[in-house]
């Protein structure tokens, strides 16, 4: 009996918003994400309801079912921003989180620590951000990542040589046609020019079935039920690995309660499960249990967001790019002071969310980026996170660096 | 006196003019009637203020700049938004009925700007009194120029100037923007120039609220400002194009753009486009000590407007330590003669000057010291009596 494993891997994730942040506030506060708990921007207020509406629930459903099912397995990825925010404001989630690890059956995979994009700006910079976020997951979870993902499912072939140079034995990214051409998703691959790392890639037809369309009564598939999903699964041929990888607050958060995710979440494991041969797996198992059928070649930089599965959503426009070139054209002024507090200011002001709020891609792709912003559209995101810049700015110079 | 705002409910320099036009008229003992769209209050005393509410409405609440809308509030409790060209009607009718309802008697109606010409209109028709229409600025204009504006706002203004008894403009620009317009003879146009009182300028607090600016200005930068709405009358993206070419040469320049208005996302963008976001700092509309503050900060004003009717922000920079550079398209200069000049669409130039300013201290205090000098003899009462003068012709035109 040939083995077929759902490898569920999901991403949690909270930045540190920027409040609305004027050049008044500019060289006097120097409290970015500060604000007061209504405001649009708190990320107490929105930790807080993210924690009720997605985290409690979906931990409470997830550890049932790994109690439930000893064959129930999952991967996530938590950002060192998240986890920061849950021990001061949502404790009771992150103990639930920690709850889920102790049944050694949920694998914590390696990020940077910031959401950042620091890949494509400063190696140095992105590897003390991923060395940071090891020794967290080591100091909360008590075990040592060793599939890596970068921000936004962001791949290219530098970033796999990276990886498997880094000692990783493997690495996820978008299942992209124009990538995997005629290939399917649903295998273990070897990326191009490396040897010992494997790629796993999402299938992103059938996770957004559930991350994107689950809740929509206008799709054709609408209601979607574990049972037809199973049934899809079942019937896709060849395969080894369904790769469903989607952003954890789907559960609850983009999904609500009310759409039926969490009945949908509840039913799936005991329906995938009733096929023999049908089996769940962490992204490290998966690539212990198969051999790469083919290697996969990414000279452009992919990832899983918008129809172009490009970087265009964070750096597509002008006043993003000048956000994040200006952003990092202070490294070494700012790790030069050796002032923690300023330093992880402008880390924190590295997370891609940042330039995701200032994206102008309005139409199609638009819609989904206004939900997630807590701005009125992205020229405020930009000044908001300008005026922020212009106070490092200030703090360098106060410090008695030239600028 | 029929206009559309009065400080602090005012967007721009309309509202400023109004108030001290008639600040100044009142202390030569002229007795104002001031009517205008809006419920508000004021801290007034020189002269009677009265909203014109339409028919079955309680209150008009304004709501930001000039062209944005009212919020009407109706006695049976609920609430319309409505637009310019609604807000222009509703004022028409509403001054209309208490123009009738009145038993005050009026010797001249005066008007400023096309959204009160057609209320200015329907009094004239009732007490047969001279109507003098008051230009503070041209639709041909605000619209930038380049389609000649709105069609249904120039109607107003091509049959107000045809029916007024005496036409003023704020500038010889406007005069001629008048003359080019509406086709009507120089004769029927006086000039009465907007102006500034040096004692209103209020004391400078040594604090800055530009934290951020007064610290990179330790560090060697300049500032270069602009104040006014964001909008294609004011000419914006050319000086960012400037800004471009001066921080090429001078990276150390920086451009405080306060603000708002319909252009604010373009402009924004614009800055990001051209790689100069980081030296571009927008600021929003500011009143007060940061709109003063916003003068003092600066090494320079620069006012690249396509066409800007006077231009007072000019002078209240002149009087917060800042000498000014102004489109020749501007009628500011007809009374400022110390300030540079500079056409509107000579991006190059106006770099050059800019960057001249940048470099040179002794250009820019000497070109402030003449400013000021000028700055100190302008008043407000100056233009009062010009006008004053124009009640009296035709107060006696009537009664021949």
């Amino acid at each position: 009996m040939n083995q077929r494993a759902i490898v569920l891997y999901l991403h949690v994730h909270q930045p540190y918003r920027v409040r609305h942040y004027t050049i008044f506030d500019a060289g006097v506060h120097h409290n970015y994400f500060d604000t007061p708990y209504e405001d649009r921007t708190s990320n107490e207020r929105i930790i807080h309801k993210v924690a009720e509406k997605s985290y409690l629930p979906t931990n409470k459903y997830l550890l049932e079912l790994l109690q439930k099912y000893p064959e129930f397995k999952l991967s996530l990825s938590i950002t060192g921003t998240v986890l920061e925010q849950l021990e001061r404001w949502a404790p009771e989630a992150l103990a639930s989180f920690q709850e889920l690890t102790r049944t050694g059956r949920v694998e914590i995979v390696a990020e940077t620590y910031h959401h950042s994009l620091a890949f494509f700006y400063s190696r140095e910079e992105f590897e003390a951000q991923v060395r940071m976020h090891r020794e967290k997951v080591q100091q909360l979870f008590g075990q040592t990542p060793k599939v890596f993902r970068n921000t936004e499912l962001s791949y290219n072939n530098d970033l796999a040589y990276w990886a498997d140079k880094a000692g990783y034995k493997g690495i996820l990214t978008e299942g992209w046609d124009k990538v995997l051409d005629w290939r399917s998703p649903n295998f273990v691959y070897r990326p191009a020019y490396t040897e010992n790392i494997r790629l796993l890639m999402k299938n992103y037809k059938l996770s957004d079935d559930i991350a994107f369309r689950f809740g929509d009564r206008g799709w054709s598939e609408w209601p979607l039920t574990a049972d037809k999903f199973t049934h899809w699964l079942n019937e896709s041929g060849d395969a080894t690995n369904f790769n469903l990888f989607m952003d954890y607050e789907t559960f609850g958060e983009h999904q609500w309660d009310e759409s039926g995710i969490f009945r949908f979440l509840h039913h799936l494991p005991g329906e995938w499960l009733k096929q023999p041969g049908n089996t769940f797996m962490t992204v490290s198992d998966v690539i212990d249990a198969f051999e790469p059928v083919d290697h996969v070649d990414v000279q452009q930089t992919i990832t899983w967001a918008d129809t172009e599965r490009d970087l265009s959503a964070w750096l597509g426009n002008n006043m993003q790019a000048q956000a994040i070139t200006g952003l990092y054209a202070l490294e070494k002024r700012i790790l030069g002071t050796g002032d923690l507090a300023l330093i992880e200011d402008w880390r924190r002001l590295q997370t891609s969310d940042h330039f995701y709020y200032m994206c102008t891609k309005w139409f199609n792709d638009g819609d989904i980026h206004a939900y997630f912003s807590p701005y009125e559209n992205p020229y405020e995101a930009f000044v908001a996170f300008m005026n922020a810049y212009h106070d490092l700015l200030f703090r360098l110079s106060k410090k008695g660096v030239k600028i | 006196m029929l206009g559309w705002e009065l400080p602090p409910n005012n967007s721009g320099g309309l509202g400023v003019a109004c108030f001290e036009l008639c600040k100044s008229l009142a202390k030569k003992g002229a007795d104002i009637e001031f009517v205008l769209p809006y419920t508000a209050e004021h801290d007034i005393d020189f002269m009677r203020i009265t909203p014109a509410h339409p028919q079955n409405v309680a209150d008009v609440v304004k709501a930001g700049i000039a062209y944005d809308s009212y919020k009407y509030v109706f006695r049976d409790g609920h609430t319309e938004w409505i637009d310019i060209h609604g807000q222009q009607q509703m004022y028409e009718h509403a001054v209309d009925r208490l123009i009738r309802e009145s038993d005050r008697e009026f010797d001249v109606i005066h008007a400023h700007d096309w959204l009160t010409f057609r209320a200015a209109l329907r009094v004239k028709q009732q007490r047969g009194c001279p109507l003098i229409v008051h230009f503070h600025s041209v639709e041909a204009d605000r619209a930038g120029r380049e389609f000649g504006g709105n069609p249904l706002v120039r109607e107003i203004e091509s049959m107000a100037v045809l029916m007024a008894d005496q036409v003023i403009a704020v500038s010889e620009h406007t005069k001629k923007a008048i003359m080019r317009e509406y086709d009507i003879p120089a004769s029927k146009i006086r000039v009465v120039h907007n102006s500034i009182n040096p004692n209103d300028i209020q004391l400078l607090d040594p604090d800055n609220s530009y934290k951020y600016l007064t610290e990179m200005r330790v560090q060697g930068y300049h500032v270069v400002t602009n104040v006014g709405r964001l909008t294609i009358q004011k000419g914006l993206p050319n000086l960012l194009r400037a800004a471009k070419e001066v921080i090429a040469r001078e990276p150390k320049t920086l451009f405080l753009i306060v603000g708002s208005g319909d252009q604010y996302f373009e402009l924004l963008q614009l800055s990001a486009d051209l790689g100069i976001a980081k030296n571009v700092i927008f600021t929003g509309f500011q009143r007060g000590k940061r709109w003063r503050d916003s003068y003092a900060i600066a090494d320079l004003f620069v006012m690249p407007s396509v066409s800007e009717p006077f231009g007072l922000t000019a002078l209240e920079a002149v009087g917060y330590g800042t000498p000014a550079l102004v489109s020749k398209q501007s009628g500011v200069a007809e009374v400022m003669k110390n300030c540079l000049t500079v056409d509107f669409w000579d991006v190059a130039e106006m770099a050059n000057q800019i960057t001249a300013f940048v470099r040179h201290a002794a250009l820019r205090d000497e070109l402030h010291k003449n400013a000021y000098r000028e700055f100190q003899k302008l008043s407000w009462d100056t233009s009062a009596d010009k006008l004053f003068t124009l009640y009296s012709e035709q107060l006696q035109g009537a009664a021949a």
